[in-house]
């Protein structure tokens, strides 16, 4: 592999981290505007104990990807932030209200009691956002970046918004094993996974019209992963249902991997289709050697760190996360 | 408006709402390491009790300054993708390197917030340095890339304009960053001091003289008055820096619009382009000369020795020179004063005189920060990479970019209210169950 296949790749992988962390903190908020029946206190308050020590950490996969990918791959940066414009914007609107308001709710409110407009806003913020960055997403696969307002990234927005409340209500239920919460969350799994598959499906029926070449790819080159997704898909919903709470939050995380992996695969080589490959777009090999001198420094550091915050907040529950 | 001024607007409020929280984060976590630490070596619960506070107040501040600096790595691409087009090989790695500090500060803060009560007071202890330190890394990353606008280097460009030799660590070690960096760093560690200070002056002044109040103000005080000499020294070696760097700034800094030698210095006044001088200003011969070379007698460059297209605007730049001085020198001498009666008297001087100016210091000290960073931003005009891309050239065609404007206004002064309204909140809650 090449110097600018490895960064991308990486690049991929924090994506994936972005997505199947800060995406259940985004599913949190979804439940937290959701929240329902004799015990919506505790549902909100089960949410934001397991964002509160970790959801900073999780959101800081986005800034890393956008370094990295500006670092990286500038012209691609410069081309999808113009083509994006409007999109990221929101998505940015989105990411700074529900960060803002999470905090002012958490640390304000034995303060300021439970204010109920940043509560709206943290629950109605979360669903902007991912919803956002999806529509971005698939209008790069669509390969007309500058053309999002399709019927296909709304689809997509909105697969994207539940896979959020599908993930967060699979860990919600680890975190709940055991207390009156586990059923609540357990229903609300079901629920979103039921959603999430369906519209998978929609999305996938509409992507030959919508996004043909990636569509093309996907069935070709990205078949196996298309396979695992389809495949994983219901074993992760059967597990919800029997109960695993474990193998279901792990077959939920995998699940979203599949779709992020497939969506790269059917792309590649490009980062911008259908215009600008990885090659490219590719800063000198000097960026991208010192770029990964610097990422394998920081990773060093970074994971064990990592491991430190989870293992001290989801040791209740060892390995949730 | 057109689109550059509308960037430029985004741009300019986005960080400097941004840079308010982004100084605390890189300050407050010296102070949470100090006061806990002091508790464990005392066990004296007043010092635990101002770490615990400070750390209740973080967690919103840090909060807000994480999510305005996401604002700020989006709008780099949103409002100026030809810069980042441009740049971003070049001039990307410190901000990777500052993505991994914000990390480890992140993971850190989420121990130090949630962990009181799960780790054990050393460790808990052990979970703020990493915090400190990384907060202060992040700061230093970040201004080498600004550093680096104001001296691109680490790389070629042939005649069409392609990039070759591009060196990312030169880039970063740029011939700025030596000294804008250290005087960045510096400044945070002036406004947090200051600002801690001026909330424990208020608390005294309203006759609340306890151990708390006090220890609060003399910690305060204590990192404000180191820094502000740092302050001091970093700033003059900023300024002769950029006297040899980026004569226009300079010129602009000090209203010089005639090339002279032994150029006396302005000392406020306003420049008046069409005349050509500085009008009602304090002027002290020879002096600007002296700091700027050592030697009365230097030649220093004028604004009009350069195109008129190369300027940047005197008016902003000098009046925010003079602001960050004067405002330095200002709270400068409050420190000064309050450390020497302090020592005279060997309690802590309770002059009600003495602690509004304290109190007064605190906005003065974010003031002076913000006029700073303002004569490194105006000052680089009409360059966003000085002397290789315009300003001009560089923002984004995309449009729509008046209502994005607004709404981040509205957002910011939306979040700076509620931020304030918090910390009141919790003071008085504090205020009622210690």
């Amino acid at each position: 592999m090449s110097e600018p296949e490895i960064v991308a790749g990486i690049l991929l992988l924090a994506l994936t981290a972005y997505a199947v962390l800060a995406g259940a903190d985004f599913g949190g908020g979804v439940w937290d505007l959701l929240a329902s029946g004799p015990r919506a206190r505790d549902q909100r308050r089960a949410v934001a104990e397991a964002m509160g020590p970790v959801w900073e950490a999780n959101h800081v996969w986005l800034i890393f990807m956008i370094v990295g990918l500006f670092t990286a791959f500038p012209s691609a940066f410069a081309r999808l932030s113009l083509d994006l414009y409007v999109p990221f914007t929101i998505a940015l609107i989105g990411i700074v209200l529900r960060g803002a308001a999470f905090a002012f709710r958490a640390h304000g409110r034995e303060a300021a009691g439970d204010a109920s407009a940043w509560g709206l806003a943290f629950g109605a913020a979360s669903i902007v956002a991912p919803f956002s960055l999806a529509i971005g997403l698939a209008a790069v696969a669509s390969a007309s970046a500058d053309r999002w307002a399709t019927p296909f990234g709304v689809l997509l927005g909105v697969f994207a918004v539940s896979l959020c409340a599908y993930l967060a209500a699979t860990y919600l239920t680890v975190e709940a094993e055991g207390t009156a919460l586990e059923s609540d969350f357990r229903r609300r799994a079901i629920a979103s996974g039921l959603a999430s598959g369906v519209l998978a499906l929609a999305c996938l029926g509409l992507a030959p019209g919508a996004a043909p070449s990636f569509a093309h790819s996907l069935l070709g080159r990205g078949l196996p992963l298309l396979i695992l997704a389809l495949v994983n898909g219901p074993v992760a919903l059967v597990a919800v249902w029997r109960s695993r709470p474990r193998i279901a939050r792990f077959a939920v995380a995998a699940q979203v991997t599949f779709v992020l992996w497939a969506w790269a695969v059917g792309q590649w080589p490009y980062l911008v289709p259908p215009d600008i490959t990885i090659q490219d777009a590719a800063a000198p090999v000097a960026t991208l050697t010192a770029l990964l001198v610097v990422i394998g420094i920081g990773m060093a550091l970074l994971v064990p760190s990592l491991w430190l915050l989870f293992r001290v907040f989801k040791a209740r529950n060892p390995a949730a996360i | 408006m057109d689109n550059v001024t509308l960037a430029r607007a985004t741009m300019g409020t986005s960080l400097g709402f941004h840079i308010v929280f982004a100084v605390l984060g890189v300050g407050l976590p010296l102070l949470m390491l100090i006061a806990e630490g002091l508790w464990l070596r005392t066990r004296d619960e007043v010092w635990l009790n101002l770490a615990r506070r400070w750390s209740k107040a973080f967690g919103i501040l840090f909060a807000v300054g994480a999510v305005s600096g996401t604002t700020l790595s989006f709008e780099l691409g949103l409002l100026w993708p030809r810069f980042m087009a441009f740049s971003g090989a070049i001039f990307g790695l410190p901000f990777t390197a500052e993505g991994f500090a914000f990390f480890i500060e992140a993971i850190f803060l989420g121990l130090y917030l949630y962990g009181w009560n799960r780790l054990s007071p050393v460790v808990h202890w052990l979970t703020s340095i990493p915090i400190a330190v990384s907060g202060a890394l992040s700061s230093v990353f970040v201004v080498m890339a600004n550093a680096w606008m104001n001296s691109p280097s680490g790389f070629h460009l042939d005649t069409s304009g392609r990039l070759l030799d591009v060196d990312p660590v030169a880039a970063a070690l740029n011939p700025s960053t030596p000294t804008e960096d250290p005087h960045m760093l510096v400044s945070a560690y002036v406004v947090t001091g200051f600002l801690v200070a001026a909330v424990y002056a208020v608390g005294i002044l309203r006759r609340r003289d306890d151990a708390l109040h006090r220890r609060g103000l003399v910690l305060g005080m204590s990192m404000a008055a180191v820094a502000i000499v740092l302050a001091g020294i970093t700033g003059d070696t900023s300024a002769r820096f950029i006297y040899q760097a980026q004569p226009a700034k300079f010129a602009a800094m000090e209203g010089l619009y005639q090339t002279v030698r032994g150029a006396p210095i302005h000392l406020g006044g306003i420049p008046i382009d069409s005349e050509h001088r500085v009008v009602g200003a304090i002027e002290i011969p020879y002096l600007l000369s002296l700091l700027a070379a050592l030697d009365p007698g230097a030649e220093v460059r004028g604004l009009d020795s350069f195109p008129p297209n190369d300027r940047p605007n005197p008016v902003l730049v000098h009046l925010s020179f003079d602001t960050m001085a004067g405002l330095g020198t200002l709270i400068g001498l409050t420190a000064a004063l309050f450390w020497l009666l302090y020592m005279y008297r060997r309690m802590i001087p309770r002059s009600r005189r003495l602690l509004w100016l304290i109190v007064a210091a605190g906005p003065a000290s974010v003031a002076a920060m913000e006029a700073g960073w303002f004569v490194t931003e105006f000052g680089r005009q009409p360059w966003i990479v000085y002397g290789i891309l315009r300003t001009s050239e560089a923002a984004t065609t995309a449009p729509a970019l008046g209502p994005t404007f607004v709404i981040f206004f509205a957002i910011y002064i939306g979040l700076a209210i509620t931020t304030a309204r918090l910390l009141l909140l919790q003071a008085r809650r504090n205020r009622a169950a210690p």
